[in-house]
């Protein structure tokens, strides 16, 4: 019990004195993780409406994978993300193996699926002939499509907050491909585990909360702003 | 006759079922059409196919006489009609952008989209909703704004689905009212799918009647409702009263027919020994209480009130003169005449109000 109660103070201590390695930790966290979940962004909603508004054999197939990529264990892609960028692999000239690249590469192929199976429902939910109707008002083909887009956006939106909190928690992937090096490649997730293992729970615990505000600040100001788009 | 738009020869499949089979339709400029018919009849499918929105599997398109067969010709054809679905599809903004939509695919500038959006929503009266969010209007409220977008482009053709479903009869009656005062103004050529005699009587100047895919009658909205040339389209359009009869004599246009050992005198050109159908609106048919003593009615008939059926409005009679027939009397007439069911009345009417129809066997 005192254990905890130390470590909860010492957590604190560290977080309100803004102990620069604990900082650091965290911008880098932000920044993998934020720039995974827009890359995410771009092809899983690109690909998610592509596939909502085009009819072609093996449809529901294509769906069906795309859902079970949504649950896609990540450290199953860090182990073929790892393979890939392994010196010898195939795309081993990359040369980012352990670099906070790789982190990004691992959660935006963990992230994509998540984006693109909600685009591709909210696109689907819309009513059917909202796309003739846009189509009957005189829009192109691209006009069509993005005006369907930003009717979705409230789902959307949905999309990015489950994105990036399904990466900024993760810890498989990241410890394979970046490696938790010092001051480098070391995220929240990532030093949590290390720091658990060496019996430093003070630090864990400090990590512990600062993800957990952070994953809960981003989704507060996703909320206000899909609120906002919704007024009763 | 100047036709805006033609389709010839059309068919459309849906899983390898024909849901549409039409030889010919033609819209005439300036004028209003109603597409009429059952649920199911496909009238929808042929307004969508006529926006260029659904590609037929065969036939073809012409409008203002070019033929509508590639890309080009499409989005032009696509870019002087407006079409209004049955559900209102407003997106999620304000009401003044989902009016403007149309106009921002074409690049129109700030001050024309303000100008054309005013114009349009003043039209329907609901200048004062522009800044409101379009998913707060009531059904009402938000079938205006629809209709609100589909003028502000000021098409050459509007096509509309259903425009009255699912709103209540008070909204319904005053939308009708703005909409006939709107078309009647912009002069802007309609084709209206309905499925109500009272809309397509009050709005259209001509009516189309579909049955499964397939047109059965066109013509005139007087045409259709006083010379329907089938049993389905006289129920349909509102003939209560379908008797099957045999032409017994005739001279100088006015026949005697038979009918269940009674004699009918009605106008037409059949002839003696050929069997018809004889069909009787019930807004032509009077009901006295006693034999009127002076009537131009050729026929007159003693009956016996079989049933009294409330309507919306009025009290429907089924009588029977020997042959069934169905009248309506409004409320108060009826209490003044004092007639309930069991009570014996008289019924004329004209033998101009009879219409004729040939029956096969």
């Amino acid at each position: 019990m005192e254990l905890i109660v130390q470590g909860i103070i010492k957590a604190f201590e560290l977080i309100l004195s803004f102990d620069p390695e604990v900082m650091g930790i965290t911008w880098l966290s932000l920044q993998i993780s934020g720039t995974a979940t827009f890359i995410s962004l771009f092809i899983g909603v690109s690909i998610g409406t592509m596939v909502a508004l085009t009819n072609f054999r093996g449809k529901r197939l294509v769906i069906s994978l795309i859902n079970t990529g949504m649950g896609l264990p990540p450290v199953v892609v860090g182990l073929f993300v790892t393979i890939l960028i392994w010196r010898s692999g195939p795309l081993g000239f990359l040369e980012i193996l352990y670099t906070p690249y790789a982190m990004i590469v691992a959660q935006a192929i963990i992230a994509t699926p998540i984006v693109m199976g909600i685009s591709l429902a909210a696109i689907q939910n819309l009513p059917p002939n909202l796309r003739l109707q846009i189509l009957s008002l005189g829009a192109s083909r691209l006009q069509m499509v993005w005006v369907l887009i930003k009717e979705s956006r409230l789902p959307l939106l949905a999309a990015v907050m489950a994105g990036f909190g399904g990466v900024i928690s993760e810890v498989g992937a990241s410890i394979m491909v970046g490696g938790n090096i010092k001051g480098y490649s070391r995220v929240l997730t990532t030093a949590t585990v290390m720091e658990t293992s060496k019996g430093n729970f003070d630090i864990a615990i400090a990590l512990g909360i600062i993800l957990l505000i952070l994953a809960f600040l981003v989704n507060l100001l996703l909320t206000q702003v899909q609120q906002r788009q919704h007024p009763r | 006759m100047n036709n805006i738009l033609t389709v010839q020869n059309l068919i459309v499949q849906r899983g390898g079922v024909t849901v549409l089979d039409i030889s010919e339709l033609n819209v005439e400029e300036g004028r209003i059409l109603a597409l009429i018919g059952p649920n199911g009849a496909g009238k929808s499918t042929l307004l969508l196919t006529m926006a260029g929105l659904l590609k037929p599997d065969q036939g073809k398109i012409y409008y203002r006489g070019v033929p509508v067969d590639n890309n080009a010709n499409r989005s032009r054809m696509r870019r002087n009609i407006s079409v209004v679905f049955q559900e209102p599809l407003l997106l999620s903004t304000s009401v003044f952008k989902n009016v403007a939509l149309g106009l921002k695919f074409r690049h129109l500038s700030g001050s024309e989209i303000q100008k054309s959006v005013g114009e349009s929503l003043d039209y329907f009266g609901i200048s004062s909703l522009a800044t409101r969010s379009a998913k707060t209007l009531s059904g009402g409220e938000a079938k205006r704004v629809s209709l609100a977008r589909a003028f502000a482009l000021k098409p050459e053709l509007i096509l509309m689905d259903e425009a009255f479903n699912s709103l209540d009869p008070p909204t319904r009656e005053t939308l009708m009212e703005d909409l006939h005062n709107i078309l009647e103004k912009t002069k802007i050529t309609a084709v209206l799918a309905l499925h109500d005699r009272d809309e397509t009587l009050r709005l259209a100047q001509d009516v189309t009647v579909m049955v499964e895919g397939k047109i059965i009658q066109s013509g005139t909205t007087a045409q259709i409702f006083n010379e329907p040339d089938s049993e389905f389209v006289a129920s349909f359009v509102g003939t209560e009263t379908i008797l099957e009869g045999t032409v017994q004599t005739t001279r100088a246009g006015l026949m005697e027919i038979s009918v269940a050992g009674e004699i009918i005198e009605a106008v037409g050109n059949f002839l003696p020994g050929e069997n018809v159908y004889c069909c009787l609106r019930p807004e032509n048919i009077t009901v006295s209480p006693v034999m009127p003593e002076k009537t131009s009615a050729r026929n007159v008939f003693e009956a016996k009130i079989q049933k009294i059926i409330r309507q919306a409005f009025f009290y429907k009679m089924i009588l029977d003169c020997g042959f069934p027939l169905v009248a309506y009397i409004t409320v108060s007439s009826c209490e003044d005449l004092n007639i309930c069911e069991g009570s014996i009345v008289v019924v004329s009417f004209k033998a101009t109000a009879v219409h004729l129809m040939r029956r096969e066997k």
